[in-house]
């Protein structure tokens, strides 16, 4: 092990120590922020494999976000499926809806991609609403669902239960995620992103890797959109408009593009920045993400992280 | 049969529409390789603007001409503020800019008109014209002002100097520079046109769909679709494509219902893609390794 993956393991334990520490000294109502921080992050670090590493950009990821949470809503409303089975049905479901979405959609680059994917979620909300679907999506209405309380007969609060759940599976999927993009899967990646001819003559299967990369980033955004259905405790066509989309990538853009840690910064800012809008209008929580987006594509095209990094090359 | 007859007028005035905003993307497509997703709520925010000199009681024509060069001039301007600094930068620099544009104009347009729906007028009588039980006479209005559009930015490009130097601006950028084309301009010029045919769709969808901040999304959706049909780089088969999308829209619509409106464009977006990704009319894209 080299010094940088020391001292990223080194900071990695750490902030999950005081990950492990906050839900003991906050309010409720601050730990369901930082849950729906840690569940933004698991989506951004979907889309930041696919737009970040692999050079696909995705104006549609709310459509898979909404995918997992009604996968995840319909097995526990109709099917009485315990909460943390919906996990990686919901995975695997949008894994096999990305992965086929992907296909038509690799013929594309750039700005063509983003449009077919932003065709999604456009279309998904209406596609919820359809009336023949309503026996399962339970129409505009929507689904209700309860919290799960703490297993065991632990003493925990619902909330405070739930965010150590997400904790969980937020760092099995960034270790998972941060496994990938380090074996040659990853390169491959990276690859195709950087040079599609030269990966393709180096034997990179381009087709095969793009589709499988829609696919997991799919899976990712599919398993966080589950967990948002758990703390939520409700979904509804309208829960999931195109908005979501945007704000995804204003996430991994302010984050850090093609970086690990960038999601979790992108998670925090999605979850808080409407409070800033707040001090102007509500109706202005549009316009904040918008001007950040602007900010950081003039000024900081590398994010949080790139911004922190160049930091710490300067100290060192 | 009737029925079908009036399903496909009312299509022909929506895609009209379609035709005209699917023109304004292929414009800036054609001369920047760029697809301008911010296009749908320049055109709702050029609407407002229109509602606004109305209500204040401008008379209806005036309030249009004056709207279409607010937003010519709004639009350049937009074109050499915003979009300049990025021409060179990356694909998702550009799409970041182009959402950041997006997310900002629904969201002032939001707060400073409320998300309440508004009815807007339109300057055609409401009386059905000679009688006829087919065809509104906004809808024929609506036609008729598209194809106006079409025509006269058809010879704006085929007959005028300035109009040939922004077809070579966008063809061959380096060339047209050295004969003293200011390219930069041009540019400008493209997206200004751009942003004034989008004002004259959003006037003359808002009366048919009304008026607030997301009434975009929707109408997009079919310009999109409707240019990718017929080829995003060939202005004929993005006007063909945003008729194709109008009838295609309001006859599947008749026959399976309106809720699914929206994932008919889906779906044909992903047939486009998969059969023919270049569209019915597109040019091969080749690059040279």
């Amino acid at each position: 092990m080299n010094t940088t993956n020391k001292s990223q393991l080194l900071i990695a334990l750490a902030a999950i120590a005081v990950a492990l520490v906050l839900p003991f000294v906050v309010p409720d109502y601050r730990i369901f922020q930082l849950t729906m921080v840690l569940i933004y992050s698991i989506a951004l670090l979907g889309l930041n494999i696919l737009t970040g590493y692999n050079g696909q950009i995705s104006l549609g990821h709310g459509a898979f976000y909404a995918i997992g949470a009604y996968t995840a809503a319909i097995m526990m409303d109709k099917a009485n499926a315990p909460y943390w089975s919906t996990l990686p049905v919901a995975g695997v479901i949008c894994l096999v809806v990305g992965f086929l979405f992907g296909l038509p959609a690799l013929r594309l680059s750039g700005h063509h991609l983003a449009l077919a994917t932003l065709a999604l979620a456009v279309a998904l909300p209406q596609l919820l609403k359809y009336k023949h679907l309503e026996h399962w999506t339970g129409g505009v209405q929507g689904i209700n669902l309860l919290k799960p309380d703490a297993p065991f007969g632990l003493k925990l609060s619902q909330d405070q239960w739930l965010y150590l759940f997400t904790l969980a599976v937020v760092v099995l999927m960034f270790v998972l995620a941060r496994n990938l993009i380090r074996s040659r899967v990853g390169r491959a990646l990276v690859a195709i992103r950087d040079h599609p001819v030269a990966a393709e003559a180096m034997g990179v299967n381009n087709a095969m890797y793009k589709s499988l990369t829609f696919g997991v980033s799919a899976l990712y955004t599919g398993v966080a959109g589950a967990l948002s259905a758990i703390a939520v405790q409700f979904v509804a066509p309208d829960s999931f408009p195109l908005t979501i989309s945007f704000f995804f990538l204003v996430g991994i853009v302010v984050g850090g593009v093609a970086s690990i840690w960038g999601p979790i910064f992108g998670g925090f800012f999605i979850q808080f920045a409407p409070n800033m809008a707040d001090y102007l209008s509500k109706d202005l929580t549009g316009a904040v993400y918008g001007v950040f987006l602007l900010l950081f594509a003039y000024v900081m095209p590398t994010g949080v992280v790139g911004f922190l990094r160049k930091l710490a090359s300067k100290s060192a | 049969m009737d029925a079908l007859l009036h399903q496909v007028f009312a299509g022909l005035a929506s895609g009209g529409i379609y035709a005209s905003l699917a023109l304004a993307l292929v414009m800036i497509h054609n001369a920047t390789n760029h697809i301008n997703f911010a296009q749908g709520e320049m055109a709702m925010f050029s609407t407002y603007i229109a509602w606004s000199l109305i209500n204040i009681g401008v008379p209806y024509w005036a309030a249009f001409v004056a709207t279409i060069v607010i937003s010519f001039f709004a639009a350049a301007a937009i074109e050499r503020i915003l979009i300049r600094p990025v021409e060179k930068a990356p694909v998702l620099t550009v799409v970041s800019v182009f959402i950041g544009l997006l997310l900002i104009l629904n969201s002032v347009a939001g707060w400073i008109y409320t998300y309440t729906i508004k009815s807007f007028t339109s300057p055609f009588p409401s009386e059905p014209p000679f009688g006829n039980k087919f065809v509104s006479s906004h809808e024929l209005g609506a036609i008729a002002i598209a194809l106006f559009v079409l025509v006269a930015m058809y010879l704006f490009f085929r007959v005028t100097p300035l109009g040939l130097a922004m077809r070579a601006a966008a063809e061959n950028p380096a060339s047209s520079r050295l004969v003293g084309i200011r390219v930069g301009w041009m540019l400008a010029l493209g997206w200004g046109f751009a942003g004034a045919i989008g004002a004259i769709a959003g006037m003359m969808i808002a009366p048919l769909v009304y008026l607030d901040p997301n009434m975009m999304a929707g109408i997009m959706l079919y310009a999109f679709a409707g240019a990718l049909l017929g080829g995003i780089d060939n202005p004929w088969g993005a006007v063909i494509g945003g008729f194709l999308m109008g009838v295609l829209e309001n006859v599947v619509g008749a026959l399976i219902g309106t809720e699914l409106k929206l994932t008919v464009a889906l779906v044909l977006i992903i047939i486009v893609l998969l059969l023919r990704p270049n569209g019915l009319w597109g040019h091969k894209v080749v690059s040279r390794v």
